[in-house]
C-alpha cells in the first residue's frame, strides 16, 4: 500500500530523533559545546520542518509515517499535514529565538558544570514538543508528554534559588495530576474500543456511538482526557502554579515554558477532540461548554491577576494565564472559525510572549535587576532594543492594527458572531472588557517605562551593551510579529486547509 | 449503576485506589505521603490496565510448543502499556524525592504550606 | 496670563501623573488593615514599599497556632478533600459498571490488533514472548519515548542532587562517612549474593525474547546487586570498578548505540527497504533479530540509572 516515499516526508522522524540523539550526544560534553550543539540541532530542525511545511502544501494532502514496518492498527505512525508542519516551523524558531536572546543569562545563572545539563533538557524537550505535534497514536502521545513535563520541571528548577525549587515542586504535582487523569481516560477508552492508533480508535468510536452502546463511560473518558490536558495547560481554576514558575527562572525559560509547553497540550486535545472522538461528538458531550465558561473566567481572572501584580514577570506570567483562557473560548466556540481563530491565537501568543519575557529581561537588566515597577521607570531610555520590543509586545497584547494580536482578537470576533446564540452576546462582552484590562496593565507598564527620569551627570554616557544574538532574536521576533500581522490572510487560509486536513 | 458492576470487580478495586491516590497527591501537605499518593494512583492505572487484558483459562503470551493459535492467550497489548508505564512512574517518582530532599535542606519541613510561609519570610529579611 | 491654582496636590492631573510613575498607590490608606502612621509618610508619596513593619509582618505570618481562621480552614479542608475523594470514586464507578466484562473473549480489546500480535507475531520477529516483541518491534517508538523518560529524569537528579567532590569530603559528618560498617554477616552473605544476583540479572536481559523479562526487569535486578554492593562494601571499593567516567561511556555508549538501531529500523521500514537483520530461529538465544542488543543496551541502561538515582541520593556523586 505504500508508494515509493520522497526524501522529504522522511524529515519529521528525523527531526525527532535527531534532537534526543543530540540531547544524549550532549552528556559528556562542556557547556560551550553543548551550546553549539542545541543551536545547531534547532537550526537544523527548523529547515527541515520549513522543507517538509512547503512539501505538504505543493503536495495538498498530509501522508503518514509509519515507524517501523509495521502500518497501523499494528505498528506505531506520525502523520504530517500543513498544520503540524507549520505548528512545529514556528515552535522551533521561537525556541530558537528565545535561546539565542537568553544565552548571556543561561551562562550568568546555571552554575558552569551543570550547563550542558541546561541543553540536554533544552534539545529533548524540542523532541518531545515534535513528537506531540506530529503523533498519531495515542501512547505516544502519553509517554511523550510525560517527557514534556520533566524536560519543563527541570528548565524551571536548574536556577537553584529557594522559589524556582518550591514553583518546580507546585508544576510537578499539578502536571502529574493532569497526568493521571489523561492516562485512566486513555485506559478507559482502549478498553472500549480496542485501539490505541487515532484513525482507528475513530472508526471504532463512530460506530459505538451510532449504537448507542457505552454512552456513561464515554462520557467519562471525554472529560478525563479534557479536564486532565487541560489542567496540564493551564486553564483558570488550575492556573496557581504559573506566576512562580515563569517569573523565577532563567529568561529563555519562562519564554520557552509560557510560549510552547502550555500550548502543546492544546495542540494534543485538539488532535484528541478532532481524530479520535470526532468533533460532532464532543459538541454532543457539552464538555466544550464547560471549556468555554472556564477560558472566559480566566480571561477575566488572568487580566485581574496581572493588574494586581507587584512586579514585571509576574505580570507577564498572568497575562499568559488570560491568553490561554482566550484559546480555549476559542475551541469553545464550537465552530471551525473559532478554532482558527484557537490555533491563531496560540501563534501569535508563542512569538509575543517570548518577546515579552526577553524584553523584561533586558529593561531589569538596566534597573539594578530590581523587577518591581518604580524601578523600571525609564528604563526604556536606558536601553532602546528592549524599550521598543516591549512596545511592540504590548500593542500586540492589546490588539493595536498592524500587528498580529489585533488580526486574533478580530478572528476571535468574527467567530463568536457565528457561534450558537447563546454565545454570542457573552464572548463579544468578555472580549471587549478583557481588552480594556490589558490595555490597562500593558500601556500603563509601557508609559512607565518610557517616563523620563532625572539621570544624575556621570551616569548619563553610560551604555549597555547588548549581545549580538540577542539583538538578533528579539529583532527577529518583532519581525514575525508583522508578517503575521500584515499578512494575515494566507497563515489563517493555511490554517483552515489544515484543520480540514487534520480530522 | 450498570449491570458489570460485579463482573469488573478488579476494575472497581482499581479506581477506588485511583480515587485515594488522586486526592492525596493533590490535597496532602506533606510531600512524602504527596509522592506515596502518587504511587498508588500510578499503580491502580496499571492494576486497571493488566485487569482488562485477561482472557478466561487462557495462558501468558509466551509462545510455548509452538502453538501460536489466537484462543490460546491472552491479549498481550495491556502488559506491554504497564512495562511502559511502570518506567515512568519511577522516574518521576525519583524526581519528586530528590525535590523534596533538596526542599528540605534549605527550608528543614517536609510541609508545602510551612515551606511557602519560610520562603515568604526569607524574602522579606 | 495663567492662574495658579492653589491646590495643585489634589488635582486630577497631578494625582494621575504620579500614579503613572509609580510615586504613589491609589489605594493606600484605603486598603490597610489599620491606619498608616506618620512615620510611614515620606515626602508626597504616601506608600514606600522599603518600610514595611517587617517584625510586625513576621510575627502575623508565624502565629499559625492560635489562629481561628486557620484551624476552621483546616476542618473545611480535610472534609471537602473527602468529599472530592468520593465524588471521584462515584464518577469512576459508574463508568467501570458500563464497561465490558472481564475476560471476556470477545470483547472489544481482543481484536484483530491482539490477533496478529498472537498469530503472526513470532514469525515475524523470531521472539517467543509476545509482550517483548510488541513493545520493541511493532511499538518500538513507545519503548524509546520511555528509555528517554528514564535518561531525562536521571539528568534531572543530577542537576539537583549532584555535588563536587570536594564539596562531598568537606561535607558535614553524615553516617555514610562512617561505611563501610565492619559487619561480618553482612560482607560475608554480599560476597555470595553479589555475584548470584549480577548473573540472574544478566540471564533476565538476555532471555527477554524467550521468556517473561526484557532489558527493564533485568537492568534493575543488576542495579539493585550494585546498590546492595555499595552498602557494603562502600563507595571507595565501588569506585575500583564502577565511577563516574564508567557510569558516563556506559550510559552514552549504550543510549547512543540504541538511538541507531532505532533510526535505522524506522528508516528501512518506512521506506520499504529490505533490512537485513537476521532472524534465527525462534528459541534459540541468538533470534529475534534486533530486539536481543536493545534489550542489552536498555538493561545497562537501566542499571547505571539506578545505581545512579542511589548514589545520587546517598552521597551526591558516584
Amino acid at each position: 500500500m505504500n508508494l515509493a516515499r520522497n526524501f522529504v516526508e522522511n524529515f519529521p522522524c528525523f527531526s525527532i530523533v535527531l534532537c534526543m540523539v543530540a540531547g544524549i550526544l550532549s552528556t559528556p560534553i562542556k557547556g560551550n559545546h553543548a551550546k553549539r550543539i542545541t543551536l545547531l540541532v534547532v537550526i537544523l530542525v527548523t529547515c527541515m520542518s520549513a522543507a517538509t511545511f512547503l512539501y505538504v502544501v505543493s503536495t495538498g494532502t498530509s501522508f503518514v509515517y509509519t515507524m517501523g514496518k509495521y502500518p497501523a492498527p499494528w505498528g506505531n505512525e506520525i502523520r504530517a499535514g500543513v498544520l503540524e508542519t507549520m505548528l512545529a516551523t514556528v515552535f522551533s524558531l521561537v525556541m530558537l529565538f528565545s535561546l539565542l536572546g537568553g544565552m548571556d543569562h543561561v551562562f550568568k545563572d546555571i552554575p558552569e558544570e551543570k550547563i550542558n545539563l541546561y541543553f540536554i533538557l533544552v534539545d529533548l524537550l524540542l523532541s518531545s514538543l515534535l513528537a506531540i505535534i506530529y503523533t498519531n497514536d495515542l501512547f505516544t502521545g502519553y509517554v511523550f508528554v510525560e517527557i514534556n513535563t520533566i524536560a519543563a520541571c527541570g528548565m524551571i528548577m536548574i536556577r537553584k534559588i529557594g522559589r524556582s525549587l518550591v514553583a518546580a515542586t507546585r508544576y510537578m504535582v499539578m502536571s502529574l495530576i493532569g497526568s493521571g487523569l489523561f492516562l485512566i481516560g486513555l485506559a478507559m477508552l482502549y478498553d472500549i474500543t480496542g485501539h490505541l492508533l487515532m484513525e482507528n480508535a475513530h472508526l471504532v468510536m463512530n460506530q459505538l456511538v451510532q449504537e448507542g452502546k457505552y454512552s456513561v463511560p464515554l462520557l467519562v473518558i471525554i472529560s478525563f482526557i479534557t479536564v486532565g490536558l487541560a489542567i496540564k495547560s493551564g486553564l483558570y481554576p488550575f492556573h496557581s502554579w504559573m506566576p512562580d514558575a515563569y517569573g523565577y527562572s532563567t529568561v529563555s525559560s519562562s519564554s520557552i515554558l509560557s510560549s510552547l509547553v502550555s500550548k502543546s497540550y492544546i495542540i494534543l486535545l485538539i488532535k484528541i477532540f478532532y481524530r479520535v472522538i470526532g468533533f460532532d461528538n464532543i459538541v454532543n458531550s457539552k464538555i466544550v461548554d464547560v471549556l468555554f465558561v472556564f477560558g472566559l473566567a480566566g480571561m477575566v481572572m488572568g487580566s485581574v491577576g496581572a493588574i494586581m501584580a507587584k512586579d514585571i514577570y509576574r505580570m507577564i506570567a498572568f497575562s499568559s494565564v488570560a491568553q490561554i483562557g482566550y484559546v480555549y473560548m476559542g475551541i469553545g466556540l464550537e465552530t471551525e472559525a473559532g478554532m482558527v481563530a484557537a490555533i491563531f491565537h496560540i501563534l501569535t501568543h508563542a512569538i509575543t510572549k517570548s518577546l515579552l519575557f526577553l524584553a523584561a529581561k533586558g529593561l531589569n537588566n538596566v534597573s539594578g535587576r530590581k523587577r518591581v515597577f518604580y524601578a523600571l521607570q525609564g528604563s526604556a531610555f536606558r536601553n532602546p532594543l528592549a524599550g521598543v520590543a516591549f512596545l511592540v509586545g504590548s500593542l500586540s497584547m492589546v490588539g493595536i492594527p498592524m500587528l498580529s494580536g489585533f488580526i486574533s482578537k478580530l478572528l476571535f470576533a468574527t467567530a463568536a458572531l457565528g457561534a450558537a446564540r447563546e454565545k454570542v452576546l457573552i464572548t463579544l462582552i468578555v472580549l471587549a472588557v478583557s481588552t480594556i484590562l490589558n490595555a490597562i496593565y500593558f500601556l500603563h507598564t509601557v508609559v512607565r517605562i518610557y517616563t523620563p527620569v532625572h539621570v544624575p551627570e556621570e551616569f548619563k554616557n553610560v551604555h549597555v551593551r547588548v549581545s549580538k544574538g540577542a539583538a538578533l532574536a528579539v529583532f527577529s521576533l518583532i519581525c514575525m510579529n508583522f508578517i503575521l500581522g500584515l499578512l494575515s490572510q494566507p497563515i489563517t487560509d493555511l490554517i483552515q486547509v489544515g484543520i480540514a486536513m487534520f480530522a | 449503576m450498570g449491570p458489570n458492576l460485579w463482573a469488573n470487580i478488579d476494575e472497581v478495586a482499581a479506581v477506588i485506589l485511583f480515587g485515594i491516590g488522586f486526592t492525596t497527591l493533590l490535597l496532602h501537605k506533606n510531600m512524602i505521603k504527596k509522592i506515596i499518593g502518587l504511587n498508588i494512583m500510578d499503580t491502580a492505572v496499571y492494576l486497571f490496565l493488566a485487569a482488562m487484558g485477561y482472557v478466561d483459562n487462557r495462558l501468558a503470551p509466551i509462545v510455548e510448543n509452538g502453538v501460536t493459535d489466537v484462543d490460546a492467550y491472552i491479549n498481550p497489548i495491556p502488559s506491554g502499556l504497564v512495562l511502559t508505564g511502570i518506567v515512568v512512574s519511577v522516574s518521576v517518582t525519583a524526581l519528586m524525592l530528590s525535590l523534596t530532599i533538596r526542599l528540605y535542606r534549605k527550608y528543614h519541613s517536609l510541609d508545602l504550606d510551612e515551606i511557602l510561609i519560610r520562603m515568604q519570610k526569607e524574602e522579606l529579611t | 496670563m495663567s492662574r495658579i491654582r492653589d491646590n495643585y496636590e489634589d488635582s486630577l492631573w497631578n494625582r494621575l501623573t504620579k500614579w503613572v510613575n509609580g510615586e504613589s498607590d491609589p489605594f493606600a490608606g484605603k486598603m490597610e488593615m489599620e491606619p498608616l502612621r506618620e512615620a510611614d509618610y515620606v515626602g508626597d508619596s504616601v506608600y514606600n514599599p522599603e518600610r514595611l513593619d517587617k517584625k510586625k509582618v513576621l510575627k502575623y505570618l508565624e502565629d499559625t497556632e492560635k489562629n481561628q481562621e486557620i484551624r476552621a480552614f483546616r476542618v473545611l479542608y480535610n472534609l471537602s478533600s473527602v468529599a472530592l475523594c468520593l465524588l471521584l470514586i462515584a464518577v469512576l464507578l459508574m463508568a467501570v459498571s458500563y464497561l465490558p466484562v472481564l475476560g471476556d473473549p470477545n470483547g472489544p480489546n481482543n481484536n484483530e490488533v491482539s490477533a496478529r500480535y498472537v498469530e503472526k507475531g513470532m514469525e515475524e520477529s523470531g521472539a517467543v514472548n509476545m509482550v517483548t516483541n510488541m513493545i520493541l518491534s511493532y511499538r518500538g517508538f513507545d519503548t524509546f519515548g520511555e528509555t528517554c523518560v528514564l535518561f531525562i529524569a536521571a539528568t534531572c537528579v543530577i542537576i539537583l542532587l549532584r555535588k563536587s567532590e570536594e564539596e562531598i569530603e568537606n561535607a558535614k559528618e553524615t553516617d555514610w562517612k562512617y561505611e563501610p560498617k565492619p559487619d561480618a554477616i553482612l560482607q560475608k552473605i554480599t560476597l555470595i549474593l553479589v555475584p548470584v544476583i549480577f548473573l540472574y540479572g544478566f540471564y533476565i536481559i538476555l532471555n527477554g525474547h524467550l521468556s517473561p523479562g526484557g532489558g527493564f526487569s533485568g537492568g534493575a535486578t543488576v542495579g539493585a546487586g550494585l546498590i546492595l554492593y555499595v552498602t557494603t562494601f562502600g563507595f571507595h571499593k565501588t569506585q575500583r570498578f564502577f565511577n563516574e567516567k564508567t557510569y558516563d561511556m556506559v550510559k552514552v555508549g549504550a543510549l547512543s548505540l540504541y538511538s541507531v538501531t532505532m533510526i535505522y529500523y524506522f528508516y528501512t521500514g518506512a521506506n520499504l527497504i529490505e533490512n537485513h537483520i537476521p532472524l534465527g530461529t525462534p528459541g534459540d538465544i541468538l533470534s529475534s533479530g534486533m530486539i536481543l542488543p536493545i534489550n542489552i543496551f536498555v538493561g545497562l541502561e537501566v542499571a547505571c540509572t539506578m545505581y545512579a538515582f542511589f548514589a545520587l541520593f546517598r552521597r551526591g556523586g558516584m
